[in-house]
């Protein structure tokens, strides 16, 4: 090693995603969401114009949000500060590096920008999380350059079954790999239409090599409870905080279940007295085609 | 032959995982502390990275702050990284509005202080009193803080060699606390964690 100084490294991009375990980052719309939910304890924000539950109800094309805006959340708060691109738009993400932000969710919650490709995310020095509904994407993802895997359940819906599938499926997946003989493992990587070389390394180790959070449909503490115990690493929470009767209280009891995700006690405490959860839609009420999990491939 | 120490990791939140795996690695026993009574069984405690404003809430919230307090005055070994260094400094610059800290070491400590996620890093640093001083440590550093001030009884023990912050203090010790900037857990490299073990075995 020498005392040269490297940055966007794969450790420091991934490392700082091992740094975000256990903890919840919360979606924020303004500088006094950002600072209810740093005060709450949220381990980061996720700057956006609209929740995806506004994002459902008003439709239209869903773009990047106004640098004005990400600087000035910026400024109103010490944690790190994460914002959203469309699919594909590597522009918007260049904008977004330039901005400072801390890391990038190239998000199925906005309207995609390629129904291709996704962005080559080694090419930045800021990082990227990516939504995954299965091994095979997260495991595209990461090739991509990918430093934080999430689950892509169903945003806006306060209907968390979809972050559940998602999660059992990821980890099944990475089970059942990790069980499978060294010459099964280039079917298996035919199968999930994912690298070799990386379909080899999560069989030997048996976990992704980068952290895997939950995302989708996260509205109670008891939400966040479930996802930790399925083997989250940590919680994205969007509309769940900001379209519930009481905010304040409702960030406090989410990001306080998540430490004691294991500790029924504790979840049950801080769910009292939380007044309305965001009114939920069911996943299976939406059409087909209006799914986010389907954006992305 | 000295019993084989436990160490706990405070685990509210942050890199607990490979703290824990470090500790084993280098032969003591380790085990996660997020309750009074899990605190009161340990020798020792490393505080991970993460978010300290994060940490400093949950602590109080369920009332660990005060036993972490009272466990440092009474000498239980501490080291922190990065957001744990902040948790163990007495005067932090940048902090969030009410925000508190263990207390115990002799510095003042800034927040964020080499800029947003683009700025981490990683560079070669020497770190006093580990094995092989000569060799240098991989200092893998993470929105991190670094250290504006010491008082009289506390050592440096790393600084930044190179590059813009060259000479910025990112390694800290006193008798029975030790703080780095940098995150000695991500790397495979087990010679700061050997250091803190050698500080419990001692103490």
């Amino acid at each position: 090693m020498s005392s040269e100084i490297s940055t966007g490294t794969s450790r420091v991009k991934r490392g700082m995603a091992e740094m975000l375990k256990g903890g919840v980052i919360m979606d924020v719309v303004n500088v006094d969401q950002a600072k209810i939910a740093e005060d709450a304890g949220a381990v980061a924000v996720m700057a956006l114009e609209r929740v995806p539950a506004d994002i459902r109800a008003e439709g239209g094309v869903s773009r990047m949000s106004d640098p004005d805006m990400i600087d000035a959340i910026k400024a109103a708060v010490s944690i790190p500060v994460m914002a959203k691109v469309r699919i594909g738009h590597f522009a918007e993400a260049q904008v977004l590096e330039s901005l400072g932000v801390d890391y990038i969710d190239e998000s199925e919650v906005l309207s995609p920008a390629d129904y291709a490709n996704h962005i080559d995310k080694w090419k930045f020095t800021v990082p990227f999380v990516c939504g995954a509904t299965n091994l095979g994407e997260a495991l595209r993802r990461l090739t991509e350059g990918a430093a934080m895997i999430r689950s892509k359940g169903e945003a806006g819906t306060g209907d968390v079954s979809n972050a559940v599938t998602h999660m059992r499926k990821i980890r099944s997946e990475v089970l059942r790999l990790s069980s499978m003989a060294p010459d099964e493992l280039f079917v298996a990587a035919k199968e999930l239409q994912a690298p070799y070389d990386l379909v080899v390394e999560v069989a030997r180790t048996g976990s992704l090599p980068t952290v895997l959070f939950t995302a989708g449909g996260i509205a109670t503490p008891a939400d966040a409870a479930l996802m930790m115990q399925l083997g989250a690493d940590g919680v994205f929470v969007g509309s769940g905080i900001f379209k519930s009767g009481n905010p304040a209280e409702r960030a406090n009891a989410v990001v306080q279940a998540t430490m004691h995700y294991d500790n029924p006690d504790v979840v049950a405490k801080v769910s009292r007295g939380l007044g309305e959860a965001m009114v939920g839609i069911n996943v299976a009420d939406i059409p087909v085609h209006h799914r986010l999990e389907d954006r992305g491939w | 032959m000295q019993p084989v120490p436990t160490i706990g990791v405070l685990a509210i939140q942050g890199g607990v995982r490979e703290h824990l795996r470090a500790l084993e690695a280098s032969g003591v026993n380790s085990t996660a502390v997020k309750t009074r009574e899990q605190l009161s069984r340990v020798d020792a405690l490393v505080i991970p990275g993460g978010e300290s404003s994060t940490m400093d809430k949950l602590a109080r919230t369920f009332e660990l702050m005060e036993p972490l307090r009272e466990a440092r005055a009474s000498g239980l070994p501490m080291f922190g990284s990065c957001a744990g260094m902040i948790m163990l400094a007495d005067r932090i610059v940048g902090a969030i509005e009410g925000q508190e800290s263990i207390r115990g070491l002799d510095i003042s400590v800034e927040r964020n202080a080499f800029g947003s996620q683009s700025e981490s890093f990683e560079t070669g640093i020497v770190v006093r009193g580990i094995r092989e001083p000569d060799r240098q440590f991989e200092g893998v550093f993470i929105r991190a803080p670094w250290v504006l001030e010491v008082g009289e009884a506390t050592d440096v023990i790393a600084r930044i060699s190179s590059g813009p912050h060259e000479g910025r203090i990112v390694g800290v010790r006193s008798e029975t606390l030790m703080a780095t900037s940098f995150h000695p857990e991500l790397t495979a490299d087990l010679r700061v964690h050997e250091l803190f073990v050698e500080m419990v075995r001692n103490s």
